[in-house]
């Protein structure tokens, strides 16, 4: 594909991704339990009327949730972007790599073993659980003759989620208070905690994103081989400790916003590159958009679907990223690096 | 071994490769008993593919393979693994593995479920170690070998099959040139002593010219030539073959055919594919 | 001697004598199991209650109690610790475990949706378990059907599946009351509690019905480990392998899951520990078995009398257990053979 035949492409895709960013938004703010329609939504953000119930829901729950979502889905497809490019590897998924579930498990251990309760608190938790779930899987994965592999990092990521699950498992069974708070931390929901915790992780999820922005160059050289992007003259532990730092922050922030959600970093860069091809700087610009949009839809069909009860946006994430997952598998090409 | 029951191995009209790609179409050619036979071709002529097939690792696409008249596809496996001995191009050894117990595992093809080790097994195993001069090394972890080193000990295990035909997909890829020479040299003994007919791929146009009994070379799918390599190798196959101009002389030391490419002399072949 | 046989003699004496190491860890933690506990037994005590010469309450303790429950544990480690020895030599990858794979969370899936939304409870809760497992294999196999190149497709199928089915099981659980989760949690993390007899015999009429099947996969596996062409130009079916070992690992694991819940890690640690041990790339099925009766074994006694004044599900402690082992092999060299 020549370079600008895909950079119409992108421009169109970004556009398209834009539209359905904001149609989720607008879904989002008014599909539920209770539809409220979006005159109602409008004046309950223009003018709030405490009185009103629906202003109340959106007011209270909606943004809440939408806010949360649009970051979040955002943080974790710009970080599955960034790890593709780190590990070279099209399978890398922030989740399945377990660096969420060490951000989850840690805050669980915060909030349980600790009695960490507000995010400003436990949040630190979350990065320093993702960073050393992510530290754990970069080494043991790519020791070996042939390196990181895409089964060995997924199955070393899978190792090390067990064992981080395992770890949680301890904490359960031993504090009894702990299962109520573990049942909502374990599934990844848009709706496990409020605006307070967005506050408190906004500046880390928006250097995450900035320092992604930035190692985008270097991930498209790595992207030819070590050695050749060495031989380009580039530093490729830079853009290394740059990706991990900003996966890192990315992952920790969604995950003490929203739970440990898997699939998601490994769809939208997947759908991304079927369409512009392989230059991160795509990945990571259209990623962040769609990654919000499908989030965000992802918690709008799981309010419908199961009326009245709710089935938990990461639920729905993981019913339909493990086919995407299977199929991508399935289909010989995708697999090899 | 005597002509009588040299193993005839043969392709009829043999059509192989991928599902949705044919690689070799309509092959028909008999493999000398007791010589040692190499095919030489270029990337993508189809090499490996009829290697492959002959070894009975994938299924013809059309036609047949036969050994001693008898199609192959019907023989029972391990019997077929008595007769035939395969060095695969990317042989991986597990860790830690020692040199004797990789060479041991060439005798599965004659033991039932249940049988034991047996005195005879050790005597070939012994045999092939000592044939392929690795049996000094019996206990050494094969990972810690050098590549010619190990490259005889995959032999030594292919030996150990006791096959009648030892079949060799590039085995001197990744070797310098002395342990290259080395293989060939062992593959040239192994048939001047016990007549097993050799047949290998190989990449290396003069070694394949100083080595062999009969060549046979691929282009695109089909054998173009066939027979000793004086006779075969002209600078019209070579150009043909493997898109080079060159010329082709007498190795003054061999006498076999000596390929020295023409300055300039790589092309673009007629049909591009 | 000659040079093969003296190879294969040091081979086997090493086989033969970490065997017996593993034996003994077996009988020890056998013997502990049974004679200790709220109500202590000396050895004879036990070795009469055994034969049911003992007093009746004795009897009850060591024949109603203990001995099911270790016979289980031992019962169970092996045949955990045989799933992961062939499904890692299948796979080549030594992380390849059934539990990782999702045919423990398939059983998991099953059985908590049975618990939970169709209330079923004992021996019928079991077939569901059992099921989920089998409904993973088959998924897995169908997935590594057309897989020639070393089992990465069964691999990362299985991984899948394992997240989905763990986001469906927290659904479940999050959908239901607290109580109510709290005993799937139980069922979840993997218990050998209160183990009746019935299961133990069933379990061990599935260990011997998957005999054939794991020494075939004995005899094959260790020419599979040099590659699927020189496997096939020795005689293995090539397209046999795969669905031989996978039916022998999916067998063990979801019958072991369906009645002690989906223990983690004996499966990916006893075939490690067993390789460690033995050296020279074996596969080792017989010492994982070994080795897996005495980690779970061991797990077990941890797991009743290891913290004071409480106990935990063995699981917690296999848990436990297996994640400080990765980490281990993250920190030592052993992580340079994954």
């Amino acid at each position: 594909m020549r370079a600008t035949v895909r950079t119409r492409r992108a421009r169109i895709v970004l556009g398209a991704a834009l539209v359905i960013l904001g149609v989720a938004l607008v879904l989002s703010l008014g599909v539920g339990a209770r539809p409220i329609a979006p005159g109602v939504v409008w004046n309950a953000l223009v003018s709030p009327d405490m009185g009103d119930p629906d202003h109340v829901v959106v007011l209270t729950q909606r943004i809440p949730r939408t806010v949360i979502g649009v970051l979040a889905g955002a943080a974790l497809a710009v970080a599955g972007a960034v790890m593709q490019g780190l590990t070279r590897n099209p399978l890398a998924d922030p989740g399945l790599l377990g660096i969420n579930a060490g951000a989850s498990v840690a805050v669980l251990a915060a909030i349980t073993l600790f009695g960490i309760v507000a995010p400003s608190g436990f949040v630190w938790f979350a990065f320093g659980g993702a960073a050393i779930a992510a530290v754990a899987v970069a080494v043991i994965g790519s020791r070996g003759p042939d390196g990181a592999n895409p089964a060995k990092l997924a199955l070393t990521g899978a190792a090390v989620t067990a064992g981080l699950t395992a770890i949680s498992m301890l904490i359960l069974t031993t504090q009894t208070v702990a299962l109520e708070v573990y049942r909502y931390w374990s599934v990844g929901a848009l709706t496990a905690r409020g605006l307070d915790t967005v506050t408190v992780i906004a500046v880390p999820l928006a250097a995450g994103l900035l320092l992604a922005a930035l190692s985008v160059r270097g991930l498209n050289l790595l992207a030819l081989g070590e050695e050749t992007a060495r031989g380009l003259g580039h530093d490729v532990t830079r853009t290394r400790v740059i990706g991990i730092l900003a996966a890192v922050l990315l992952c920790g922030a969604a995950t003490a916003m929203a739970g440990p959600i898997v699939f998601l970093g490994l769809m939208v860069p997947h759908l991304v590159r079927s369409i512009v091809g392989d230059d991160y700087r795509w990945l990571v610009t259209l990623g962040a958009p769609l990654g919000a949009a499908l989030l965000l839809l992802a918690d709008v069909t799981g309010r419908v679907i199961a009326l009245p009860g709710e089935v938990q946006a990461g639920i729905v994430v993981a019913f339909v990223g493990a086919p995407v997952l299977i199929s991508l598998v399935l289909r010989r090409q995708q697999v090899t690096l | 071994m005597s002509t009588a029951d040299a193993p005839r191995l043969a392709a009829r009209s043999l059509s192989a490769g991928y599902p949705g790609r044919t690689v070799i179409e309509g092959l028909d050619m008999e493999f000398a008993p007791g010589r040692i036979t190499m095919i030489i071709g270029a990337n993508a002529s189809g090499k490996s593919t009829l290697l492959h097939t002959l070894a009975r690792l994938r299924a013809p696409l059309a036609g047949r393979v036969e050994l001693d008249g008898a199609d192959v596809a019907g023989m029972p496996r391990r019997s077929f693994a008595r007769s035939v001995g395969l060095l695969p191009q990317h042989p991986s050894a597990p860790d830690g593995i020692t040199v004797a117990e990789l060479v041991s595992r060439g005798r599965h093809p004659h033991r039932g479920v249940f049988q034991r080790w047996g005195a005879a097994d050790s005597r070939i195993v012994d045999d092939a170690m000592a044939r392929t001069g690795v049996e000094a090394l019996a206990d050494r972890p094969v990972g810690d070998l050098s590549g010619g080193q190990r490259q005889r000990v995959w032999i030594a295990m292919a030996l150990a099959q006791s096959p009648r035909i030892l079949l060799l997909d590039e085995p001197t890829t990744f070797l310098d040139l002395s342990h290259q020479l080395e293989v060939l040299d062992l593959l040239r003994d192994l048939n001047r002593t016990e007549g097993t007919t050799v047949v290998v791929v190989l990449h290396e146009l003069n070694l394949a010219a100083r080595y062999a009994d009969d060549l046979v070379v691929l282009h695109e799918g089909r054998v173009i030539a066939h027979g000793a390599p004086a006779d075969v190798l002209t600078a019209d196959v070579v150009s043909t073959a493997f898109a080079l101009d060159a010329l082709v002389m007498p190795d003054p030391l061999t006498g076999t055919p000596l390929i020295v490419p023409v300055p300039g002399g790589a092309h673009t072949p007629a049909e591009e594919n | 001697m000659t040079g093969v046989e003296i190879v294969r003699a040091r081979v086997r004496r090493r086989h033969l004598w970490v065997g017996v190491g593993a034996a003994v860890a077996v009988i020890v933690a056998v013997t502990l199991s049974l004679s200790i506990g709220d109500y202590p037994l000396t050895l004879t005590q036990v070795g009469q209650a055994l034969w049911g010469h003992g007093s009746a309450v004795e009897n009850y303790i060591v024949l109603q109690v203990r001995a099911p429950r270790t016979l289980m544990a031992v019962l169970a480690g092996a045949a955990l610790g045989m799933a992961g020895a062939v499904l890692q030599g299948l796979l080549r990858n030594p992380l390849a475990s059934p539990d990782l794979l999702g045919i423990s969370g398939g059983s998991g899936l099953a059985a908590v949706f049975a618990m939970l939304v169709l209330g079923v409870t004992g021996p019928l809760l079991t077939l569901w378990a059992f099921v989920g497992g089998i409904a993973v294999a088959a998924l897995l196999l169908a997935a590594g059907r057309a897989a020639t190149a070393g089992g990465y497709r069964l691999i990362l199928a299985g991984i899948g599946v394992a997240f989905l089915a763990s986001a469906a099981t927290n659904y479940l659980m999050v959908t239901t009351q607290v109580e109510k989760a709290q005993t799937a949690l139980l069922w979840l993390v993997g218990s050998l509690s209160s183990t009746p007899w019935w299961q133990v015999v069933t379990l061990a009429v599935v260990v011997v019905l998957s005999l054939p099947l794991l020494v075939a996969s004995a005899r094959w596996l260790p020419l599979h480990q040099m590659g699927t062409p020189s496997a096939t130009a020795l005689g293995v079916p090539p397209r046999l392998v795969q669905p031989l070992v996978v039916s022998a690992a999916v067998l063990l694991t979801a019958s072991t899951a369906a009645f002690i819940g989906p223990v983690s890690f004996v499966a990916l640690c006893a075939p490690a520990i067993a390789r460690a041990l033995l050296r020279h790339g074996a596969i080792g099925i017989g010492t994982s078995a070994l080795v897996g009766a005495a980690i779970l074994a061991g797990a077990d006694l941890v797991a009743q009398f290891g913290l004071p004044g409480m106990q935990v599900p063995v699981g917690v402690v296999t848990g436990a257990f297996g994640a400080v082992f990765l980490l281990w092999l993250l920190a030592t060299s052993k992580g340079r053979h994954l």
